[in-house]
């Protein structure tokens, strides 16, 4: 899987010109507040990169998806553009771009190094500046190629937003088929946009609940495998599993620490209430950390690691707990209407996803680590389960209608628009987001 | 009590929604425990088809609740009686399942929390704890598929499976 990344210097004759842009973190001209409630995606043209095969028009395609489907862009119909990009190393004529309103452009070439690699340079223009605002070129196998895409789309995002990007990422889920009452629950892996589909594990137990390491390409996730539900742990590469601690009891609702070195989960005690244990990966060692007569589930780190949220039902239903990371000082911090679940601590730390139940209905949510400032974004008959794209920006959950039908995936704005559907081969749950690939 | 919406895949059940068409409510709780409770013919005594349909194998919960009811204390009333009748069913499994409203991982919480729940009252009744095991498949396994209550409350259970038998 290596990528490598070089800066992209502009040919000799037009260095003098851009000599500021390439010297220094320059401002850009074009941004994108992704804070406000109500924007209108910016216009950006993303030219087919040159080359001698179909590659070039095969990653400008994936970059247009990426940045199409997080909402803040508009790819402009490349039967609009007027200038066709024959030399990608000298400027673009700008005033061909502007007439179409291209706010942005992306200019490229894939070419195929001695040893088989491809190399792709890839060029971001300020249109209406005339100013280039990103040059820089990849290394990779061409099994790497939609990495490479997703890469240029992370950049492309990161430049115009000021935030950094989630697409070269991938998503754990649970791949359900077959009528609801016998569905088969497999573990799959796949591309934040869906392509890459690959199943680790092959249905004939049911599995649930996986999660990444923050640090490995490891996930945790809990199975039916030996007969008695138990948290598991499995090497994305090798497919080497392994059983976490030796509990007597059922283990579930794994995650990871935010330093990879611990998995956080429940315990279900014989008398049939759940508490919270950690188990340490090196020192094989246990805590509790609840000891409540209800059930404690659903623990989620903060990304400091040193505070913890939690679902309980110690106070009579379902609601969102936090506590201190060595257990200490529990609180309640969710006090709304109907009962809540499955929270979820942003990576930046300042918010907690959650599921409501209120009313018949379920809603995905977002409210401050205090629980303050609950906003709603979504909800309907079943919808369970956020998880964060790596930055915070997006949340990604599954919802299913009422009947025989199952769950589909889906993402939505932490703002609570641009809801897209994520595809997926089969009926799917259980998303978890990656971190951003190394 | 018409719920012609569910899809039922229990045959036990399906006799029971049958003769219920006929005869009315026959619970007070609107969804009977078992087929027993309907007067279905009799099976061989000793087997487990006795068990599912004539002591029933079965009991339901209310939403979000582990508290084993009144009905059902009776049905597992009959099952220690049974059990302690044919002591060659061991282990035996208690299983526990949630119905379709709520989250995943709190259901599988739940589930587990009705397992225990029957077991202790079959402990009570006199069934040696080490007989009985207890698993939790939360929401994961619904018996009756549809959207509206009458499929929640079928899935809201705890099912006593048997193991062992006549032969073993």
């Amino acid at each position: 899987m290596k990528i490598t990344l070089r800066p992209l210097a502009l040919a000799a004759a037009f260095v003098a010109g851009f000599a500021a842009v390439l010297t220094g973190p320059a401002q850009a001209l074009v941004e994108i507040d992704v804070n406000k409630g109500n924007i209108e995606p910016l216009p950006i043209a993303i030219t087919d990169f040159l080359a001698a095969d179909a590659t070039g028009a095969e990653i400008s395609e994936i970059v247009a998806a990426d940045l199409r489907r997080s909402g803040l862009f508009a790819p402009i119909d490349k039967g609009a553009f007027i200038e066709k990009i024959s030399n990608p190393d000298v400027a673009p004529r700008f005033e061909d771009w502007k007439v179409i309103n291209a706010q942005a452009l992306a200019t490229g070439r894939v070419t195929q190094e001695a040893d088989g690699r491809l190399r792709v340079e890839f060029r971001l223009w300020d249109t209406f500046a005339g100013q280039q605002m990103l040059g820089e070129q990849f290394f990779a196998s061409q099994t790497n190629k939609r990495r490479v895409a997703h890469i240029i789309a992370d950049a492309i995002y990161e430049r115009l937003t000021g935030e950094k990007g989630y697409f070269d990422t991938r998503i754990v889920f649970i791949d359900e088929s077959g009528p609801k009452n016998q569905r088969k629950k497999r573990l799959a892996i796949m591309d934040q946009d869906g392509a890459n589909v690959r199943y680790l594990s092959d249905g004939r137990s049911i599995a649930l609940t996986p999660r990444f390491s923050p640090t490995r390409q490891e996930i945790t996730y809990m199975s039916y495998e030996s007969g008695q539900p138990k948290v598991y742990l499995l090497q994305i590469e090798t497919g080497q599993r392994e059983l976490v601690g030796n509990f007597p009891g059922m283990t579930f609702a794994p995650r990871f620490s935010p330093d990879g070195q611990k998995v956080i989960m429940s315990l279900l005690r014989d008398d049939g209430n759940s508490n919270i244990y950690t188990l340490d990966l090196r020192s094989r060692s246990t805590t509790r950390l609840t000891d409540s007569n209800a059930i404690d589930t659903s623990p989620s780190y903060s990304p400091d690691g040193n505070q913890i949220v939690f679902t309980s039902d110690r106070g009579g239903r379902a609601q969102i707990y936090v506590m201190n990371a060595d257990g200490s000082n529990q609180r309640r911090i969710s006090f709304g209407d109907g009962s809540y679940s499955t929270p979820v601590w942003s990576p930046r730390g300042d918010l907690v996803a959650f599921t409501k139940q209120t009313g018949g209905q379920f809603a995905i949510g977002v409210m401050r680590t205090d629980g303050s400032g609950e906003r709603i974004l979504s909800s309907g008959f079943l919808e369970e389960g956020p998880t964060w794209a790596p930055n915070g920006r997006v949340l990604m959950f599954f919802r299913e209608a009422a009947g025989s039908g199952g769950p589909r995936l889906y993402s939505i704005d932490l703002t609570g628009r641009n809801q897209q559907p994520v595809p997926a081969p089969n009926f799917a749950s259980d998303p978890a987001w990656s971190p951003l690939l190394e | 009590m018409r719920r012609s919406a569910a899809l039922i895949k229990i045959p036990a059940v399906i006799a029971l929604f049958a003769a219920l068409t006929v005869a009315g409510c026959a619970s007070k709780n609107n969804v009977p425990n078992n087929a027993a409770d309907l007067g279905l013919g009799s099976a061989t005594p000793g087997s487990t088809q006795e068990f599912t349909v004539n002591v029933g194998d079965r009991i339901f919960f209310d939403t979000d609740s582990s508290v084993v009811r009144a009905d059902a204390q009776q049905t597992l009333a009959k099952q220690a009686q049974w059990l302690k009748q044919y002591p060659n069913y061991s282990p035996v499994t208690i299983e526990g399942h949630a119905d379709e409203r709520g989250t995943r991982e709190y259901n599988l919480a739940l589930g587990a929390r009705r397992a225990a729940a029957a077991r202790d009252f079959l402990v009570s009744q006199g069934i040696a704890a080490s007989r009985l095991k207890t698993i939790s498949y939360g929401k994961e396994r619904p018996v009756a598929v549809c959207d509206n209550i009458s499929c929640w409350s079928q899935n809201r259970r705890a099912v006593t499976v048997l193991q062992g038998g006549a032969g073993s």
